[in-house]
């Protein structure tokens, strides 16, 4: 009986449900004895020169170690740009002479114990003389007021050609509308933490929670000046990351320069406050949408155009419009399709990446200049996406913008989203609300998408490594360069291999995380553990399989081919002879058995879907209300459902999340208003149904677990089916668009100035 | 200060600053790490425990206040050769956790929940947790494992008091959870 | 996250716990639940060097009901109030506005008390207290005094109480039979009301439209000279001074002042 597709519990759940997960903050190692605690002075001005820092105060008090300022710094350099940014927009690991957002680290100072650090931080006077700050996107794409005088413009990058301002002569309708993807806050349950201890050898041993522990190094080394082998990272249990905790940010390079610098271990971890403020933020799009076509329903023409919020410091997501241009037709089949994107700084966080990075955005834009133009020539949206959606290809399709989906079939999804959520049933009810005039209203959003998962890097196509190992006790270990933060990897890994050695599930041991253990790994995001990783375990216990088979032939005294791998026992067989077999275990007691290998795939591949909300508005006070949603997520064969149906369900509440209810919020000044759970509405139980998961699983051939990535794709459906939902409810009374959030206010103004247009 | 605190049922005496939040004391002197601290606000509920049997957030509650009193934690609540408790075992069972960083504080409320209401309803789970964030799970199987531990998780196909496929509600009777009303008597 | 340092001093009875705040002056705080105070001290937004307290006092939780009054201790929680079959029979509208404070843990831990004393407009049981017609009865160095709700709330985060005196005990008159109605307007289950409206026996209370929890005496007014509630709710707003913030402007918060009237109103059983 095979054990893939099926429902195995989570192998890692004792110990967290138990004794807890082992934070970096509840590290407890000898290596660690003795650490000082870090903590940091932050800016709280948006924008300003620091003409002085007083840190008398902070160093006489009670249980400090030391202070330190970027004066201190002196062996460290600028961090380095990612390639392709406007050059002179340096960022240091703290400022220095200028502060650029609120949050932005200034000083440190350290204390034997971390009650003291709030005391301290206190005693510590920084005068600002404040500069203008530019919060809006648009007006910083102005450049009048320069974020980086030397920059000379505050345009970090553009994406795309010259318009074709004949795109849409032969449309008979054309809209347009300029619509928000607002900022959010990846705002993981775990924030950011680090420890780090450097050994007699010079040596960094540096524990962050991280998505990809080689990477970190790297990024990490990188900052302090360091070859990479100096560096080791070591990876704890990760509380949740969603794109935020790749590579390192400066506090975790600073902590790590403390130690050093102090000749004892140190440690960080960050309060909600500075998690909100000081790790990257996502999404931030101001979209221009144009669609235009036949009255019949047939689109001919879409452009998308970009501005994307880069933050105050490029990041990854100054880079991310590149991967919204990437997926800007979706799933459509549209004639002439254009997209362009400009990334500029503001004085607010600097964004990252953040479940989904670029492609939700994609998503979002096209699914509702469907709506758009549906409502413009009153079409039934469901009907105009059936008019507009590719056919199923047989063939790898290429979609115009450099993205080759490798299977798909989009109307089958679209249909079996509308079937199981009674999409007739939906629109009658909704008829018969209307037609009574009841206060609450029901809507009925759609979204269909595609997105990319698991594609290359820097090094080349995309590919992962695994090691593994059996022991004579009849054991394995498996090691990986994926990096789990919740996904259940050691779950799903252990079933690939024990599918094929015979080892079972609870025996097997998933390692990774740690550099020296494993040098080389993309860690875990984008959605590509499971098809690169997974797929790179599959292969290394194959080919140990093949390195067995040799030494059993030796002790058994047979020839190679006649030797036959029973997994039911996870021994070798010679065929016809009941008596003659040995294990694998026994096969590793002389002579270790183990097998490295690379799984490399020929490219990256394209979930996709079909997400159905019902929403309810209450149309006096603009409340609306997700009653539904309905997800078709095809990634491809399902490993292991329970897994695949948790990465669903989590994504949906996100993505409905950003639609309904989340935006971080700055003032015109730059403040930030949203800084605190507070203020910033994740969702609680209560503001989010059960979802209604349907199954559909189109195998690609990348692969040979026919998988692709489920990370994301909640997420990318959840938003634009969610916000159409809510639109949808008031489209009755001349409602068009309502931007995200539909904060009750926010659409309770829509019914409110259709009223009054009357 | 000096407390006396009955901790997962053993008694201990420490010394405090009255500063200490009952979260720290747990963590840093008894070295129970199972609760987190995740937020600055009493908003996310990583941190619960129960104080004398009822679920409280022990980020706002000072050491000093749960002198002479009980706390169960976590690491408390499975049985001396480890077997999990039924709560927990309905989490791990429905796949109610994925980073876990939100999971101690979550089987806590759900402790302190289903004492209070042993029998509840879909939407008396999510409203027993409002005080509790997960931003993995989407709260979907969180909720199943809460009505798996209360013995009432329909059968598969069936639905667990949601909002039937198809239809809203009955026609103007809809009351959305952030629209907090009451009639009168009824 | 980690509040200043302070004294710490446990009171055995309200009396010491006068005693206490006397002699400490504007430096000491009172310490019941802590669901008001510690939060703000965590974030720094409040350092008292002393605390004092009273949350470990039983004789300052009760639930009775002496000569038609409900009689509740100043330290019972909010928990206790909500399933209190007494205070569900008698003061349903008090019970079920204790029930949604916060969440279950905060339930659990906050007093009325101290959430009466804490006074934020847009909290639930100020508001409440008003539309009951309740009291605080406070005690003082120099004795005990009742407070009605109308003269009890003063500002933001601004009672009546002098620094040396504390809540004892809330009164309100019982109303087993009189319908009541509420609304709580939030954007997520557990957060505060973006507004609230509280009614009963012709009283209209309402949450964050303004400094103090404020009365609808328009509305009131309208009622009892025989208007429905559709009508009596459009002046809902009338003596409201609501506040701008990032969930309502202050045209938003009247227009939700006088839809939420109307729907507390008609559960209240005034015609529609």
């Amino acid at each position: 009986m095979s054990i893939l597709g099926t429902r195995v519990l989570r192998t890692e759940d004792p110990k967290f449900l138990t004794t807890g997960g082992e934070y970096t903050e509840d590290l407890v190692d000898d290596r660690l004895a003795g650490a000082a605690h870090v903590f940091f002075v932050r800016s709280p001005v948006a924008h300003a020169r620091i003409t002085g820092i007083d840190l008398d105060a902070a160093r006489a008090a009670p249980g400090v170690v030391t202070v330190f300022t970027a004066a201190d710094l002196t062996d460290v350099d600028p961090i380095s740009p990612l390639p392709g940014y406007t050059a002179g927009m340096t960022a240091t690991l703290l400022a220095s002479d200028t502060v650029r957002y609120v949050g932005e680290p200034v000083a440190m100072v350290v204390v034997e114990d971390p009650y003291q650090g709030e005391d301290v931080l206190e005693l510590v006077g920084v005068d600002y003389d404040p500069l203008p700050a530019v919060v809006d996107p648009r007006e910083a794409a102005r450049d009048e007021t320069l974020i980086f005088p030397a920059a000379g413009t505050n345009t970090v990058i553009s994406y795309g050609e010259e318009l074709d301002e004949h795109l849409f002569d032969d449309c008979e309708v054309v809209v347009t509308r300029t619509i928000r993807n607002q900022r959010v806050a990846p705002a993981p349950m775990e924030g950011r933490a680090a420890a780090a201890v450097w050994g007699e050898d010079g040596r960094l041993t540096a524990w962050i929670p991280n998505q990809g522990a080689q990477g970190s190094r790297a990024t990490l080394a990188k900052m302090l000046g360091l070859e990479r082998d100096r560096v080791r990272v070591i990876t704890p249990d990760v509380g949740g990351a969603f794109g935020a905790k790749f590579g390192a940010d400066p506090e975790h390079a600073l902590v790590a320069w403390v130690a050093r610098a102090i000749g004892r271990p140190a440690r960080w971890s960050e309060t909600r406050y500075e998690n909100l403020l000081g790790m990257t933020h996502g999404r931030a799009q101001v979209q221009t949408v144009t669609i235009g076509g036949r009255r019949d329903g047939r689109v001919l023409a879409y452009r998308l155009e970009v501005l994307q919020d880069a933050g105050a410091y490029p990041r990854m997501g100054a880079f991310l419009p590149s991967l919204t241009r990437l997926m800007t037709p979706g799933t459509y089949d549209v004639a002439k399709v254009e997209s362009v994107a400009r990334s500029v700084v503001t004085n607010t966080t600097p964004i990252g990446a953040y479940r989904g990075a670029g492609r939700p955005e994609a998503t979002a834009a096209v699914e509702r200049a469907m709506d758009l133009f549906a409502a413009e020539i009153g079409m039934d949206p469901a009907e105009v996406r059936r008019r507009n959606l590719l056919a199923p290809f047989a063939e790898p399709h290429r979609n115009g913008f450099g993205a080759l989906y490798d299977t798909g079939d989009f109307p089958s999804a679209l249909e079996k989203a509308l079937e199981a959520a009674g999409y007739d049933e939906l629109r009658k009810e909704q008829a018969e609300r209307r037609a009574r005039g009841d206060v609450v209203q029901l809507g009925i959003g759609i979204a269909s998408y595609v997105e990319i998962t698991g594609g290359g890097g820097e090094s080349g196509p995309p590919n992962e490594n695994a090691t593994i190992e059996v022991h004579p006790d009849g054991s394995a270990t498996i090691l990986t360069g994926a990096s789990p933060h919740g996904q259940g990897h050691q779950t799903a890994f252990a079933m690939l291999a024990s599918e094929e050695l015979g080892i079972p599930v609870e025996k097997i041991t998933l390692k990774w995380g740690d550099t020296d253990l494993v040098p080389r790994g993309g860690g875990t995001g984008g959605s590509r553990s499971l098809q690169q990783g997974g797929a790179a375990v599959r292969q290394a216990s194959q080919e140990l399989l093949d390195v067995a088979r040799e030494r059993a032939a030796d002790a058994l005294e047979a020839d190679a081919a006649d030797l036959r791998f029973d997994v039911s026992r996870s021994a070798f067989t010679v065929a016809g002879v009941a008596q003659a077999a040995v294990s694998l275990a026994s096969l590793a007691s002389t002579e270790r058995l183990f097998v490295h290998t690379v799984f490399t795939a020929p490219g990256a591949t394209f979930p996709f879907g079909a997400h159905v909300a019902g929403a309810a508005v209450d149309t006096e006070t603009g409340q609306a209300v997700l009653r539904r949603l309905v997800a078709v997520d095809d990634a491809g064969t399902v490993l292991n459902p329970l897994l695949a149906e948790g990465q669903r369900h989590g994504g949906i509440a996100q993505g409905a999340a950003q639609a309904l209810l989340e935006e971080v919020v700055y003032d015109a000044d730059g403040n930030p208003l949203t800084a605190s759970f507070a203020d910033y509405p994740i969702l609680s139980p209560t503001e989010v149904p059960s979802f209604e998961l349907v199954d559909m699983a189109t195998p690609t051939t990348y692969n040979p677990l026919g998988v692709k990535g489920i990370g994301e794709a909640g997420s990318i459906g959840a938003t634009p089916a969610v916000q159409n939902a809510v639109i949808d409810a008031v489209a009755h009374l001349g409602v068009r668009h309502i931007d995200m959030p539909t904060s009750p206010r926010t659409v309770w103004r829509a019914i409110s100035e259709e009223g009054n247009r009357g | 200060m000096r407390v006396e605190i009955t901790v997962n049922g053993s008694g201990r005496s420490d010394d405090v600053e009255p500063r200490l939040l009952l979260v720290h004391y747990l963590r840093e002197v008894c070295g129970l790490r199972a609760a987190n601290v995740g937020c600055d606000t009493t908003s996310c509920g990583a941190c619960t425990v129960l104080l004398d049997g009822v679920s409280v957030k022990s980020c706002t509650v000072l050491a000093v206040q749960a002198n002479g009193r009980s706390v169960t934690t976590a690491e408390g609540l499975s049985g001396v050769d480890g077997q999990l408790h039924p709560v927990q075992q309905a989490f791990r069972q429905e796949h109610g956790l994925q980073c876990g960083f939100c999971t101690p504080g979550m089987v806590m409320a759900t402790v302190g929940l289903l004492a209070e209401n042993p029998d509840p309803t879909e939407q008396e789970v999510r409203e027993g947790l409002e005080g509790n964030l997960c931003r993995c799970t989407g709260y979907h199987n969180i909720v199943r494992a809460v009505l798996s531990a209360a013995g009432r998780l329909p059968a598969a196909g069936e639905s667990s008091g949601s909002s039937a496929p198809g239809a809203l509600a009955a026609p103007g009777a809809l009351s959305a959870p952030g629209e907090l009303s009451a009639a009168g008597e009824r | 996250m980690i509040p200043s340092r302070f004294e710490y001093v446990a009171a055995g009875s309200a009396a010491e716990a006068v005693d206490l705040l006397r002699r400490h002056g504007d430096d000491a705080k009172l310490l019941a639940g802590g669901h008001s105070l510690l939060p703000m001290m965590k974030v720094r937004l409040a350092a008292p060097s002393v605390l004092v307290d009273i949350g470990a006092i039983p004789a300052l939780s009760y639930v009775r009901v002496e000569d038609g009054q409900l009689a509740i201790g100043a330290a019972t929680t909010h928990q206790a109030v909500s399933t209190s079959p007494v205070v569900r029979a008698q003061a349903p509208l008090l019970a079920w506005s204790a029930g949604l404070v916060g969440d279950p843990q905060v339930r659990h831990r906050g007093t009325i008390g101290g959430s009466l004393a804490h006074a934020d407009p847009a909290a639930d049981l100020p508001m409440t207290l008003s539309a009951v017609d309740g009291r605080v009865v406070v005690l003082g160095p120099s004795g005990q005094r009742e407070i009605g709700a109308d003269e009890f709330f003063l500002g933001y985060f601004e009672t009546a109480l002098a620094p040396d005196e504390i809540i004892v005990e809330v009164r309100m008159p019982v109303r087993p039979d009189q319908p009541w109605g509420y609304q709580k307007f939030t954007r997520r289950a557990n957060d505060w009301a973006i507004v609230g409206v509280a009614t009963v026996g012709g009283r209209v209370a309402l949450a964050n439209m303004g400094p103090a929890p404020v009365r609808a005496r328009s509305t009131e007014q309208a009622v009892a000279g025989g208007a429905t509630a559709t009508e009596a709710a459009r002046l809902a707003a009338e003596e409201s001074d609501p506040a701008e913030d990032m969930h309502a402007d202050a045209p938003y918060r009247r227009h939700l002042a006088r839809v939420l009237t109307k729907r507390a109103l008609i559960a209240a059983g005034v015609p529609a």
